[in-house]
């Protein structure tokens, strides 16, 4: 399968923090041959390290790694909030940091929008003031700008609270703000720091399949941080795996859980419920025509959920792709391998 | 490796030695005072001659030389000439508060091309006094719309609204000017790192030059009027608000900085668009300091011109005639604390949605305004027919003043003899062998003594600190005086630490008794420095007792507050540990409250010392012969030089105090781990 055009790629950045942090790479030939113990001797902090990826038009890019990993900073260089130290980093094919102040702060009102990890509202205005700061700041007069924004605000759901101020909602409803006031200004590229993190845990759910049915009408390509694997899982097409600042796996869920890259990688997978990850055309197996069908389950299914169906039937099922054709066939055993985890 | 006991032992050694080298000097010092007279006896005031002037020169010539040689017209501030500068600052002031003073005082007069004068009469106190109960009531309770009230009713029933018009109008004038000036600098510091670094060590000194310091320059610049009146006061009230908005501002979330950089805002719109108001819960701290300050200065900008309250005040002390004073002073209070309780329900006064969706126009926005201007127009005008709305009728004014000269009548002659022997005791057997006690010492052994104790608790940096300001001191010829100030503040310092201590436990253990102590030192603040004098003479007429009983009443709340809050602030556990091990209340409270809290203590004591500090200086009023003196007699000869010499000397005695008890409890704090 093709993937789109990559839309924002990085290539080889590093974010070292530390008193003259870009000395470190004098009269290194490669930047990928600096180590951990050059960063330890020289007492600076790398928190990215080589990272390299490519993010697809139209796709959930996750990144995913404990606290302290690097994930907000490689965030924040995407975005040059944070200036990295070295690398090349390229959105619609142009390298962004040779870009000027002025050309910045251009990209980032018209194709650049953020969501953080503690909302970050402003205390003085009110939801649809918040939602419509950033067309405001544009010099976008009154009317449309609060059209826009009751549009995105509409879209959150949150249309009987916009002249509420931020401190009288709860931190699932504030949070909807964050997304609203970053899509008013239909973002090119949508970036969100830990969004959910914050949330209680059941909040937090909600808040995915909100995040899910936006997607499913807005199709933005986004940048999704966090440190929650299952969150990862739930909501991406690919997930960049981050430790000590480095990214040490790239894949979809599923390439993820089937090879780890390493034992930390696995470690995220194993306490992890398989049967949400497989789709039945991975763990199906070739059609034997001999036996007979108990019925058919399109490919791209998730195990979860036609489990207790193929379970409870004495016949394999048959595998369809998208087309009708029959790709394979799906048995009771090799379903409840995947229900126990092997 | 060092093992660390010997680290220990090498420690005390090293203390040891210093605090016994010093002693050891200091018996041979005063052993051998009549050989090394120029040891023992402070030094005159250093001077040389310059062949140029034919004359000799020192440090306060300089200053006031260099003063005159401003405001000739040879020093230039591009583009203007440092006069001109100093006149068009004169008149940016002049003119606000001319008509803020016209409108609620005076009233305007208008010359008519024809000869006539057109008189609009000034705003009515009834007007004004609706309008501000309304607002109270508006932005807070019903509450603080009846303290408003009341205090608005006072101010006329005892015939001070037409002073407290006067002073209103030179505080509305300064603050704006010191929150405007305070947040731009404070943006600066935001902004360049270097310039907060140059800036923060110039408010530590406004902060500690005592007031009357910056009058006399300030005197010299703009003459006697208002407008020196209003400069002094801004650059008192100033440096917290530069402070406040430098912290307010670092301390808005990351998050939201990213925001509005992400949102794409320029520099000027990140700073007033998302830094400023963001900041603003912290930046309204600011603002109410800078009320207070300003009030604060009410009565001393009097002496270089502010009229209204301020100048009744000073007058009834001058002339001793307390009754007078009291109901100005109190005038003065109300005003504070109205003003207090009215910006701090400004700042936290929430602002909920609005339920019902209201049609946004020009009406509903200012709706509340055109209330209140309709109300003052009306009654304003109302004056011209019923002259009540105009002007409280004169026959109807109460007065206490009477009464007040009575009591004090009345107890000293009923208790002259008590009040004249605890005096006379606490004089004899405190102050006067304190004094003559500091005034013995020779400057060699001081230096010594302080040298060691800067390299003791803070290395040499700070030895080299306090050794040099001492010795600026000691040049300019400062050192008598300064030690007639070291001795009335080292004795008021000491009594008001051991109230507040004292009362700061008791008020830990009973949370009724806390409560009353709370509200009471929280008031105790709001009171501009001068109204704990009225009193103080009262019973005690002028001297150094007053002085004292004076600068100790104004220092108590610190340490009452620190003890408090350090015995508070330690871990529960802490006290549960040792309860179960058997403490009895007492062993509790001197082992481990009181050690624990000792460096919060500390800190009290500190904030104690520079409080009694910035009121001994006013105390020069009731007839100290310290640094206070000199400062107030230079300010009433205009003496640039010998004010500012005597000014920072006060600040550096303050400096040196502070650094060296702030060493300590660091070092007391990282001993406890704290
Ligand atoms: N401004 C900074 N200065 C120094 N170190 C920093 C700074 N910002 C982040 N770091 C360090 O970089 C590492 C990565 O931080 P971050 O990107 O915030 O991690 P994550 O978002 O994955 O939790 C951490 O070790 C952190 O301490
Ligand atoms: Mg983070």
């Amino acid at each position: 399968m093709a993937r789109p055009e990559p839309i924002l790629t990085c290539e080889h950045v590093w974010k070292i923090f530390g008193k003259n942090a870009e000395r470190i790479f004098d009269g290194v030939p490669s930047t990928s041959e600096i180590t951990s113990e050059d960063l330890r001797a020289a007492s600076l902090i790398g928190a990215v390290r080589e990272a390299t990826i490519e993010v697809a038009e139209g796709e959930i890019f996750i990144i995913m790694g404990l606290s302290g990993s690097g994930k907000s900073t490689l965030l924040r260089c995407l975005s040059r909030l944070i200036e990295p130290t070295t690398g090349v980093i390229t959105f619609e094919g142009e390298n962004l940091l040779t870009k000027s102040e002025k050309e910045m702060i251009q990209i980032r009102r018209h194709k650049m929008g953020m969501v953080f990890q503690h909302f970050a509202l402003m205390p003085h205005l009110t939801v649809l003031g918040n939602v419509a700061f950033p067309l405001e700041v544009q010099g976008i007069d009154r009317n449309s700008r609060h059209q826009k924004a009751r549009e995105v605000i509409d879209l959150v759901g949150l249309s009987d609270r916009e002249s509420y101020y931020p401190r009288e909602l709860s931190g699932g409803q504030q949070q909807r703000v964050g997304i609203a006031r970053s899509l008013a200004v239909e973002p090119k590229i949508w970036f969100l720091d830990e969004p959910f993190s914050a949330l209680d845990p059941l909040i937090r759910r909600e808040m995915q399949d909100e995040f899910l049915r936006i997607q499913s009408v807005l199709s933005k390509t986004i940048v999704f941080i966090t440190h929650d694997f299952n969150e990862a899982i739930r909501l991406a097409d690919r997930i960049a795996i981050m430790k000590d600042g480095a990214i040490i796996q790239v894949g979809t869920p599923e390439e993820l859980v089937r090879t780890p890259a390493d034992s930390y990688v696995e470690e995220f997978t194993n306490d992890l419920t398989k049967s949400k990850v497989f789709t039945a055309r991975s763990v199906m197996a070739p059609k034997d025509p001999s036996l007979p069908s108990g019925g058919s389950v399109p490919d791209s299914i998730k195990i979860e959920e036609i489990a207790a169906e193929i379970v409870a039937s004495e016949q394999p099922y048959d595998v369809v792709d998208a087309q009708g054709n029959i790709v394979g066939q799906l048995a009771r055993e090799a379903v409840i391998d995947v229900l126990v985890g092997n | 490796m060092i093992p660390a006991h010997a680290i220990g032992v090498y420690r005390r050694n090293s203390w040891l030695l210093g605090w016994g080298g010093a002693f050891a000097v200091a018996i041979v010092v005063w052993l051998g005072a009549d050989w090394w007279q120029w040891a023992v006896k402070a030094p005159k005031e250093l001077s040389w001659h310059v062949e140029a002037l034919g004359s000799c020169t020192s440090v306060r010539y300089c200053v006031t030389g260099f003063m005159k040689w401003m405001l000739g017209n040879e020093a230039y501030l591009f583009p203007w000439t440092f006069k001109e500068f100093t006149r068009a600052v004169a008149a940016c002031i002049e003119m606000p508060y001319q008509f803020i003073r016209a409108l609620l005082s005076t009233g305007f007069e208008i010359p008519l091309g024809n000869g006539e004068i057109w008189s609009i009469p000034a705003v009515s106190w009834i007007g004004l006094t609706i309008v501000t109960v309304l607002f109270a009531w508006r932005i807070k309770d019903g509450m603080l719309a009846v303290i408003v009230l009341l205090s608005f009713l006072c101010l006329v029933g005892f015939g001070q609204w037409e002073s407290a018009t006067v002073t209103l109008a030179s505080i509305m004038v300064a603050v704006p000017i010191g929150i405007v000036f305070g947040v731009a600098l404070g943006i600066l510091g935001y902004r360049h790192k270097r310039f907060e670094q140059a800036i923060m060590p110039v408010l530590d000194l406004m902060q500690t030059v005592p007031i009357f310091a910056y009058l006399v320059p300030v005197l010299f610049m703009f003459g006697f009027g208002p407008v020196s009146a209003i400069t002094a006061t801004v650059i008192y009230a100033m440096p917290p608000m530069v402070r406040i908005t430098i912290l307010a501002l670092h301390s808005v979330p990351f998050e939201i900085k990213e925001f509005g950089k992400m949102a794409g805002c320029n520099r000027r719109q990140i700073t007033w668009r998302v830094l400023i108001p963001s900041a603003k819960p912290g930046l309204m701290v600011g603002v109410n300091q800078v009320i207070m300050l300003s009030l604060n200065m009410v009565i001393i900008a009097s002496m270089i011109g502010a009229g209204g309250l301020g100048f009744d005040v000073l007058a009834s002390l001058r002339r001793q005639a307390i009754g007078d004073g009291i109901e100005a002073g109190v005038a003065i209070t109300l005003i504070a604390i109205v003003l207090d309780r009215l910006s701090q329900a400004w700042a936290v006064r929430g602002t909920a949605h609005h339920p019902s969706e209201t049609p946004r126009n020009w009406f509903n926005q200012y709706r509340n305004t055109a209330y209140a201007l309709v109300i003052l127009l009306a009654t304003t005008a109302a004056g011209f027919v019923v002259p009540f709305f105009s002007q409280w009728p004169e026959t109807l004014e109460l007065t206490t003043g009477q009464f007040w000269n009575d009591l004090v009548k009345w107890i000293n002659i009923n208790f002259f003899d008590q009040l004249e022997a605890f005096k006379v005791f606490i004089l004899l057997n405190i102050l006067k062998p304190v004094k003559l006690f500091l005034l013995s010492l020779p400057w060699v052994v001081v230096l010594l003594f302080l040298a060691v104790a800067g390299l003791q608790l803070g290395g040499w940096r700070l030895a080299v600190l306090v050794v040099s300001l001492a010795l600026f001191i000691l040049i300019t010829g400062q050192w008598e005086k300064a030690m007639i100030t070291v001795y009335l503040c080292g004795i008021s310092v000491v009594f008001a630490s051991l109230i507040g201590m004292t009362v700061g436990v008791f008020a830990s253990r009973n949370p009724v008794f806390k409560k009353i102590v709370i509200v009471s030192i929280d008031t105790l603040q709001t009171l501009p420095s001068f109204v704990y004098l009225l009193p103080v003479v009262m019973l005690f007429r002028v001297g150094d007792f007053s002085a004292m009983v004076a600068v100790v009443l104004y220092a108590l709340p610190p340490a009452i507050r620190y003890t408090l809050y350090g015995i508070e602030n330690i871990h529960e556990s802490l006290v549960e540990a040792a309860k179960t091990s058997g403490c009895t209340r007492w062993q509790l409270l001197s082992k481990v409250q009181i050690r624990l809290a000792w460096p919060e203590i500390m800190l009290g004591v500190n904030q104690t010392v520079m409080f009694a500090l910035s009121m001994l200086v006013i105390t020069a009023l009731v007839g100290t012969r310290d640094l206070g003196q000199e400062v107030y007699i230079a300010l009433t000869k205009a003496d640039v030089g010998r004010g500012l010499v005597a000014g920072l000397s006060v600040a550096f005695i303050a400096i040196i105090t502070d650094r060296l008890i702030s060493a300590a409890a660091r070092r007391r704090k990282a001993a406890l781990g704290l």
